[in-house]
């Protein structure tokens, strides 16, 4: 993909997010930076690219390493604490 | 040119694709508390595609490490996610933007040393103009992210004192490092050596934490939503240096929502964004003021008679704020609502956009307590209400209930959208004291109104003895 192609998915993107996030309730604010956290740590696949160890190696694959763990802490505790808080989100019992 | 990023099967970018939209389908649900559920599981399968395809396209010789290195980071993210306490969200959401910007750092520093393995690289093993401007990007923004998030969860978590630290020369020191970090983009351009990347990723660790220790406790829901938002453009980064839509799409909805949220949470509190980020509120303002002002006749009441006055209503709104969240009093509080239900009242929770450390972080506490949240409302859905309400119980909240914002016109808070409690026929403000006056430091018109009644007590304590005399 040329740097055009990927600008213009980038651009409207942001778009997309922007409607997308301003129709989300107040009431899930917390929930919805919970997620992003989650979601932003799609960063995951530069990291195993990084850490699968082909090529040069050596200190890339540490890196790699590294950033594996810290985006799956965020990745299973940000979707785990975003299912633990939005089970708690119940209408009145009628 | 051997780029192999750019020469993935069809199916594999079709994969990104689809799990860039299922994220997006997992923001879209929660939209209502009803499909949010459902959105987050769409966001759990986005990842897991996302993973599986990158797994399956690269050639892995590392797997068991890989494995490993998920499986350590799996255990801790659970067990925290399970263990952490809902009135601990902030520091907690502060603490993954911090991993999620360091976790960019690593990735760039990766790229930067194997650029081969990313594709990026010329024919001479040189790295390609653009992703250089790509990746020292991804690096500064992800370094500004962990150490900005550091600072704000030291501050949230109590173990910095959330008073702002005013350097006297910060903005002119700020402006430097951050025309040091552009120019070293830019001689990135021409120079690849080491040292520019390294030296523009540290003056960037520099200014993340130069620009958040000015910032005071009150205005940390600005900084957590706009550290989210950082934490998104530092995965959009590097989603062009690979050219993988997923990352792209995220990066930018992430982006997006932090930006949203750092407005409405700056427009909630009247104040420019500009200004709350050049930091400084709380720290001297108004404090003269509240000192002079002190010594004007109040009324006190105690627990029995606000129990005694509530349960006589037609309708009881209650106001939650930090000080509500700081004790721990979400649990009592609830039960008083089930209480004043029995008795025919009317309970309904008004909650103000930036009560708490965070967005929605009341909503939150009193979803944890089991309030439901049809009971729940926001500023402009109840605010025409009080006039018909008899009583409004004030709990660990001050500023989003001071007249003064309307009427006022010297006032720091002047203008900011508040509740107009003064309305309720008759006001409660549990308050652990007189002195010491929210954070902005100003002082409350509505403690000396007729209407006023304070109740002067650790807010658990005073809701659980409200609750026994009912």
């Amino acid at each position: 993909m040329d740097f055009i192609s990927i600008l213009s998915i980038f651009v409207l993107a942001c778009f997309v997010g922007y409607y997308v996030v301003w129709s989300v309730t107040p009431a899930l604010h917390t929930p919805l930076m919970a997620v992003t956290n989650a979601i932003s740590s799609v960063i995951i696949v530069g990291a195993l690219i990084a850490a699968q160890g082909s090529g040069a190696g050596g200190p890339a694959k540490w890196f790699g390493l590294a950033a594996v763990v810290m985006a799956s802490i965020n990745i299973f505790g940000g979707f785990a604490v975003t299912g633990r808080m939005l089970a708690m989100y119940r209408k009145k019992a009628r | 040119m051997p780029n192999e990023a750019h020469l993935l099967p069809a199916w594999a970018l079709l994969a990104y694709l689809a799990a860039g939209v299922l994220f997006i389908l997992a923001l879209r649900g929660l939209s209502s508390p009803a499909t949010a559920r459902a959105g987050n599981r769409y966001g759990i399968l986005g990842m897991a595609i996302a993973v599986a395809t990158t797994l399956i396209t690269h050639e892995v010789a590392s797997l068991v490490e890989i494995a490993v290195a998920v499986v350590i980071g799996a255990v801790i993210g659970l067990v925290i996610a399970r263990r952490i306490a809902m009135t601990a969200m902030p520091q907690l959401v502060a603490a993954f933007h911090s991993l999620v910007g360091l976790a960019a750092v690593c990735v760039a520093a990766a790229a930067y040393v194997n650029p081969v393995a990313f594709g990026i690289a010329a024919a001479d093993g040189s790295i390609l103009g653009v992703s250089r401007v790509e990746m020292s990007l991804g690096s500064a923004i992800g370094a500004i992210t962990f150490s900005g998030s550091v600072i704000a969860f030291l501050k949230l978590n109590g173990n910095m004192s959330g008073s702002p630290i005013l350097l006297p020369t910060r903005h002119v020191l700020n402006g430097l490092i951050l025309l040091g970090i552009l120019g070293l983009i830019g001689y990135f351009l021409r120079d690849q050596s080491p040292w520019v990347f390294w030296t523009l990723t540290g003056l960037a660790f520099a200014i993340g934490f130069l620009l958040i220790i000015p910032i005071g406790g009150a205005d940390m829901p600005v900084v957590v939503s706009m550290l989210n938002s950082y934490s998104g453009w530092a995965a959009a980064a590097m989603g062009f240096t690979l050219h993988n839509t997923a990352m792209i799409i995220t990066g930018a909805l992430v982006g997006s929502s932090g930006a949203i949220l750092s407005y409405i949470m700056c427009r909630a509190m009247n104040r420019s964004f500009i200004g709350v980020i050049s930091g400084g509120f709380g720290a001297a303002d108004g404090a003269g003021a509240a000192a002079a002002k002190t010594d004007r006749p109040w009324k006190r009441g105690s627990a029995e008679d606000a129990a005694f006055l509530m349960k006589e209503a037609n309708q009881v709104i209650v106001i939650p704020g930090y000080g509500m969240a700081v004790a721990q009093a979400q649990h009592a509080l609830r039960e008083m609502g089930d209480k004043l239900k029995e008795h025919g009242v009317k309970v309904k929770y008004a909650i103000h956009p930036v009560a708490g450390r965070m967005p929605g972080h009341m909503n939150v506490l009193l979803a944890e307590a089991s309030v439901p949240y049809d009971e729940v409302f926001e500023l402009d859905d109840i605010n025409s209400e009080f006039a018909q309400t008899d009583v409004a119980f004030v709990i660990g909240a001050n500023d989003v209930v001071n007249p003064a914002a309307k009427t006022d016109k010297s006032s720091p808070i002047y203008g900011m959208p508040v509740f107009d409690v003064q309305k309720a026929k008759t006001v409660f403000f549990v308050k652990r004291s007189m002195g010491g006056v929210g954070y902005s430091g100003i002082d409350n018109e509505l403690f000396y109104m007729d209407q006023t009644i304070m109740l002067l007590a650790d807010a658990k304590k005073m809701v659980e003895d409200i609750v026994k005399a009912l």
